[in-house]
Parts: C-alpha cells; sequence; structure tokens
C-alpha cells in the first residue's frame, strides 16, 4: 500500500491501520466477510455495516507484535454500540492476558467517534466502560497509544477512553472532549455553542489548543507518515507518568477556568 | 431500511477473490463480492431508502450486462445515487479479478 505523504484524515479506517502497521503485516481480525454487525440497528430502521464500523488489525510495529484498532468515523459518526465496542473491549483484554503472559503486543487506537451509539444505549456503555477497565491495566505492561486524527473527533466515553492512553497523538483537525459540540448546542441552545463556529470550537478543543494545555502529548501534521513516526516514538520512548494520574494538573487547570465565587456580580 | 433480494444465472467467470470496498456512510455503500456459491449470482441488498426496487433492478441488470461473472455480492446501502453504486460494484470487480 503505498501512503506515503497521504493525509491521514482521509482515509478510511482500514487504510488507516495499513498505514500504522509495518509493510505487509496487516492482518485483519473479523473482518468484513465475518459479518459480525449490530443486530440491534436493523430493527431500528438503520442499515449495519459488516464490520460494525471497527476494524481489528494484527500486525507488527517496528517488528513487534502490535494491534490496531480503527474506528470508522463515516460509519454512523464511529458511535460505539455492543458488537463494536466488544470487539475494541475483547482485543485490549486479549492484549492484557498475552501481557501478563510475557507476550508483548502494542496497542493503538485509532479514535474517531462520538461516544456511544444512542441506539444500543447501556450496552455501548458498558463496552466502553470495559474498554477502561482494560487500557488502565494494560498500560502498565506495555504503552497504548491513542491517535485522534479523524474529522469526527473524539467524544463521550471515548474521550475518556483517550484521556487514558499513555501517549494520545492529535493533528490540526482532531478535536478532543467529553461532549461534543454538537450536542452541546442541541441540548443547550446555539447561544451557548454554536456548533457551526469551527475557528471557536478548534481554538477550544481542537488538538493544537489540547496539546497547550497537556492534554494530548503529541501534535503532529495530518499526514500518515509523520503519524506514524510520532506512534513509533511513543513505543520506543513510552511515556513516563500518565496525564490521568497526574491529579494536580487537573485541578490546576480547571481552577485556571473557575467562574467568579457565587455572589459575585453575574 | 428495505431488503431487496435479487438473482441472475451465473456467469462464466468466478472471481479468484473475495473483495470488500466501501463505506455505509451518508451518499455512500459498502459492497461485499464474492465468487458464486450456487448456479446463480445472488445479490442482496439492504437499504436505507425504500421504494426503489426498480431502480436497483436496472442498476443490477446494466451490471451483468457489462460483466459475465458468477458472484455473490452484498450491499449496504446508506442513500448512494445509482452512479455511486455502479462505480462501487465496478471497483469491487475489477479488484476481485486483478
Amino acid at each position: 500500500m503505498s501512503d506515503a505523504g497521504a493525509s491521514f484524515s482521509e482515509l478510511d479506517a482500514r487504510e488507516r491501520a495499513h498505514a500504522l502497521l509495518d509493510a505487509r503485516s496487516f492482518r485483519e481480525l473479523l473482518d468484513p466477510f465475518e459479518r459480525v454487525e449490530s443486530p440491534h440497528l436493523p430493527p431500528q430502521g438503520i442499515v449495519p455495516q459488516s464490520d460494525d464500523g471497527v476494524v481489528v488489525a494484527r500486525g507488527r510495529i517496528d517488528g513487534v507484535e502490535a494491534v490496531v484498532l480503527s474506528i470508522e468515523g463515516n460509519y454512523q459518526g464511529g458511535s460505539i454500540g455492543e458488537v463494536n465496542g466488544a470487539k475494541i473491549a475483547g482485543t485490549l483484554e486479549l492484549a492484557l492476558r498475552d501481557a501478563k503472559r510475557g507476550r508483548i503486543v502494542r496497542p493503538v487506537l485509532v479514535l474517531d467517534t462520538g461516544g456511544i451509539r444512542l441506539q444500543e444505549a447501556n450496552l455501548g456503555i458498558l463496552a466502553i466502560s470495559d474498554m477502561h477497565a482494560a487500557i488502565v491495566s494494560l498500560r502498565e505492561c506495555v504503552p497504548v497509544v491513542g491517535i485522534v486524527a479523524g474529522r469526527i473527533g473524539c467524544f463521550g466515553g471515548m474521550g475518556i477512553a483517550a484521556g487514558l492512553c499513555s501517549t494520545l497523538i492529535g493533528t490540526e483537525i482532531g478535536r478532543l472532549g467529553l461532549n461534543g459540540p454538537e450536542v452541546i448546542e442541541q441540548e443547550a441552545g446555539s447561544a451557548e455553542l454554536d456548533a457551526r463556529d469551527r475557528p471557536r470550537i478548534w481554538s477550544t478543543i481542537g488538538c493544537r489548543r489540547r496539546r497547550e494545555q497537556g492534554l494530548i502529548e503529541v501534535f503532529v501534521e495530518d499526514d500518515a507518515i509523520a503519524i506514524s513516526a510520532a506512534m513509533r516514538a511513543a513505543f520506543r520512548e513510552p511515556a513516563k507518568t500518565f496525564r490521568s494520574r497526574d491529579i494536580d494538573a487537573s485541578r490546576a487547570r480547571i481552577a485556571a477556568y473557575a467562574l467568579p465565587p457565587t455572589g459575585a456580580a453575574r | 431500511m428495505e431488503t431487496l433480494e435479487f438473482a441472475r444465472p451465473a456467469g462464466l467467470r468466478a472471481p479468484p477473490r473475495r473483495v470488500h470496498v466501501g463505506v455505509v456512510a451518508s451518499g455512500n455503500l459498502e459492497v461485499l463480492l464474492e465468487p458464486a456459491t450456487a448456479a446463480q449470482s445472488q445479490i442482496t441488498v439492504r437499504t436505507s431508502a425504500d421504494g426503489f426496487g426498480e431502480r436497483w433492478r436496472a442498476v443490477i441488470d446494466r451490471f451483468f450486462a457489462r460483466h459475465d461473472v458468477a458472484v455473490r455480492i452484498a450491499i449496504n446501502d446508506f442513500g448512494a445515487a445509482p452512479p455511486t453504486v455502479l462505480l462501487r460494484l465496478e471497483q469491487a470487480i475489477e479488484a476481485a479479478f486483478a
């Protein structure tokens, strides 16, 4: 596959996995022909996708065994339901089992997702909480590298999953947060946040800003080779501390945004 | 959502490999193409747009008029226009015989 100089954001989920793994090492698990798709969407009148929007790709990274979990943002906003959630959580749990037996498999999450798939509600939440638990255990054995470089960004419970990764890599395209702008506008009105106000949104939750805030470690160009290089560096030189454990930094960040004390002029 | 089934007499050429192309995204579709397992070519379409059965039949007729193949095709469609469907089918058949 020739992804030389390719814009990472314009690749689909499968092409992104190809671009990250060593050449010719890509081997997909539960590929589209296994037809492991959502049983919940057709009864709700929604056409399913044959891989439920998640690619599980085994292969190698710098010669070391690896697995890339790549979410397809173009299918249902990359939303996480029961089946694709189980693909991700199950893979992370297997990687943890292998790591505990001394077999290191490098895990990479390509996050392009709005979070829970509302049509599968609680099942998606359960899967995401399984992912959180697996990432927290797995990162003690091997770096868990997250990449936020797609047009959806990474929100909701998957924003938390991103926050738990050992190293997060982001690009100009990527956005990271809990409630996405579209959801905030829908729930609180466009006076609260205009989801079409791109400069405001990217200056608030875009990955460039998130890098300045210390919420991601690496900011790179939207380029397949640059992202792959950053990912390889994250495995070679693992993060020494986990940002999700740095409570003081989180408190300081929140304090910087603090509203005036109650009773002050509103 | 509507499910449509089509069958055509199997053509001469069965592809040596199976191919997956596309995404179930707005105005787009996913095609899974495999060698036929029966004496017929079978096409299963699941589409988000109801009531376009005749349009699908025309697209599939045009595809088999161009390609004398024995295939099993599954399509998951999210409102793709007929030219997009034909392009995806062409992409799949090209990759399957490449």
